[in-house]
């Protein structure tokens, strides 16, 4: 049973791998993987030696974990206070609508996005101004477009995120709130000595396993979101893989970042795991 | 029971009610808005008129959307894909999770397998070698590329393995006594049993195969050949208005407002989510949590 799927991770997962032997090549189309010049780490020094090369790693750095730390708290503090809402109609439609924007893709959120933020015919940016604040180029000012990417994350993934954790919460043994309240426990005390202990584990669970995604910033809502006016604080390794590979046609360049950062994911995501296991017992299966 | 609350309660109550209500607001008025100026009339738009509510109501977005062949299109190729897709991973999701849902003493090398393929998701060639592999078999415009490269979702693969485990193994054991083999045990009873969790997967493949269009972007060099997320990405995202050159389409473009156009196709292009979406939600907190929370 177990062959069909082998057989198919071995040809498009494990086959890719084999290719990563263009990135230490003078890769050339015609001439195929066996056929091209042999150039060592030369494609690795030349990425090195870029200005921008630093740039996109530290902007996807800067980005990844600002999504990391608000994609911790956000669903995390929406969860507890969606515990403490009694009227069950409310908390199901809440739930409803926040976890909505998770099942869109980014080329749909962008679509809105790109139409709401707009800075001359935007809702948010008529609210600004009806408000008096000065209108802002949310997708367009490098300064503002890496908050913009972390909030729009936010706002996208927050909602699905409290799942984990009403689920933790709803774990909890009742019996501990029962001995609270007879200890004269109000709401808030239950929920500073009982709730916020009883769910530290997942958030621990969850922000080691999250380390393994620093160089993860996001390709889709990037892609999606960005242009070259941002590119100083908006571009991000898979962004810059995509634009000097297909985009340039340096196939060998390019697969040098690539592998360059799959390999430090990969160191990330075995230690965040290993850490996962230590901390919290995690087993993947 | 009469609950007395303190005041600091009270305030607390109002606040929280309040803060939940903004930040569902936050979530759904930009689809509100963008689902009013679909139907918003040009000159409304223009005006800056539109805000949460359709002004000077019209559905010309729509018609002309609905006329347009590239949509038209790749929404059928969209269809074909999730059909597709959904066949090709539910299969290889049910029959890879169960024989690796074994112990290691029915399966030789069980961990083994399961490193097979839980590094695939750790480490990936990159998307170079990807499309070069892909290239080299010929499926460059077609649409096995969209599915055979990720025919096995891994992540998937585990949630369904988590279950299959933690459905009582005397169930098996009984239906082996019976007489059943593996393969009738699987179809019998196991799947059956694991309804719940199979719906979530499938509606989260359903809802993944229609949102992808970046390998729809990347494999297909013809723009025909693009599924409905792909197109809209050229469409409504970088805004290439070059397919809008015929002088029937211009006449009627000059009465129409091109964000209208664009919000209708962002519409149109999630309507089928929002479609599963409900029937998602019923299942997903049990179906995921059940899979993916552990002892």
């Amino acid at each position: 049973m177990l062959l069909p799927g082998l057989i198919l991770v071995l040809l498009f997962c494990y086959g890719p791998m084999a290719g990563i032997l263009i990135a230490f090549q003078n890769y050339i189309p015609v001439k195929g993987i066996t056929g091209s010049e042999w150039v060592g780490l030369e494609h690795f020094r030349y990425v090195y030696s870029l200005p921008e090369t630093m740039t996109v790693f530290r902007n996807t750095v800067v980005i990844a974990s600002m999504k990391i730390v608000g994609g911790l708290f956000a669903p995390l503090i929406t969860a507890l206070l969606l515990n403490e809402i009694g009227k069950r109609l409310f908390k199901r439609s809440v739930q409803t609508i926040i976890y909505m924007p998770h099942f869109l893709s980014w080329v749909i959120m962008a679509g809105i996005l790109l139409d709401v933020l707009s800075p001359t015919t935007g809702i948010v940016n008529a609210f600004l101004d009806w408000l008096g604040i000065t209108k802002v180029f949310f997708l367009g000012n490098a300064d503002w477009f890496p908050y913009v990417l972390v909030g729009t994350d936010i706002l996208k993934e927050f909602g699905f995120g409290t799942i984990v954790y009403l689920a933790a919460i709803t774990g909890i043994n009742p019996a501990l709130y029962e001995a609270a309240v007879l200890d004269g426990a109000n709401r808030w005390k239950q929920t500073l000595h009982i709730t916020i202990p009883g769910i530290v584990p997942i958030i621990v669970l969850l922000l080691t396993l999250g380390l393994g995604n620093v160089l993860n910033a996001g390709f889709d809502q990037v892609f999606n979101l960005y242009s070259p006016s941002v590119y100083s604080t908006g571009d991000i390794l898979d962004t810059y893989v995509y634009r000097i590979g297909l985009g340039n046609g340096q196939y060998g360049v390019a697969t040098a970042v690539g592998l360059f950062k799959s390999v430090i994911s990969l160191v990330l995501i075995s230690v965040s795991y290993l850490l996962a296991y230590r901390l919290a017992n995690y087993r993947i299966f | 029971m009469v609950q007395h609350y303190s005041w600091s309660r009270k305030m607390f109550v109002v606040f929280n009610y309040s803060i939940l209500a903004i930040v569902s607001l936050i979530c759904i008025l930009p689809l509100v808005n963008v689902l009013a100026i679909s139907f918003s009339s040009a000159a409304a738009i223009e005006g800056g008129r539109v805000s949460l509510w359709p002004v000077e109501f019209t559905t010309r977005a729509y018609t002309f959307v609905a006329s347009k062949k590239e949509f038209l299109t790749s929404m059928g190729i969209s269809v074909q894909r999730v059909l597709l897709g959904v066949i090709v991973n539910m299969t290889l999701t049910i029959l890879t999770a169960y024989p690796l849902s074994k112990e290691a003493a029915q399966l030789k090398f069980r961990t083994g397998y399961a490193w097979v393929f839980v590094f695939t998701m750790l480490f990936t060639g990159g998307l170079i070698p990807t499309y070069m592999v892909i290239r080299e078999l010929g499926m460059i415009d077609s649409l096995w590329s969209l599915v055979l490269p990720g025919a096995v979702p891994v992540f998937n693969v585990i949630l369904m393995l988590n279950f299959f485990r933690n459905l009582p193994k005397e169930l098996s054991e009984s239906a082996f006594i019976d007489g059943a083999g593996h393969w009738k045990t699987l179809w019998k009873i196991i799947v059956p049993l694991s309804m719940p969790s199979i719906a979530t997967v499938m509606l989260f493949t359903i809802v993944g195969h229609w949102n992808e269009w970046f390998n729809g972007l990347i494999y297909m060099n013809d723009p025909i050949h693009y599924p409905l997320a792909s197109y809209l990405q050229t469409i409504v995202v970088k805004m290439d208005m070059t397919q809008l050159n015929d002088p029937t389409a211009l006449k009627f473009l000059s009465e129409l407002n091109d964000r209208a156009l664009r919000a209708a196709q962002i519409f149109l292009g999630m309507l089928p989510v929002l479609c599963v979406y409900p029937f998602l939600q019923r299942y997903f907190m049990s179906g995921i949590v059940l899979g993916s929370v552990k002892e």
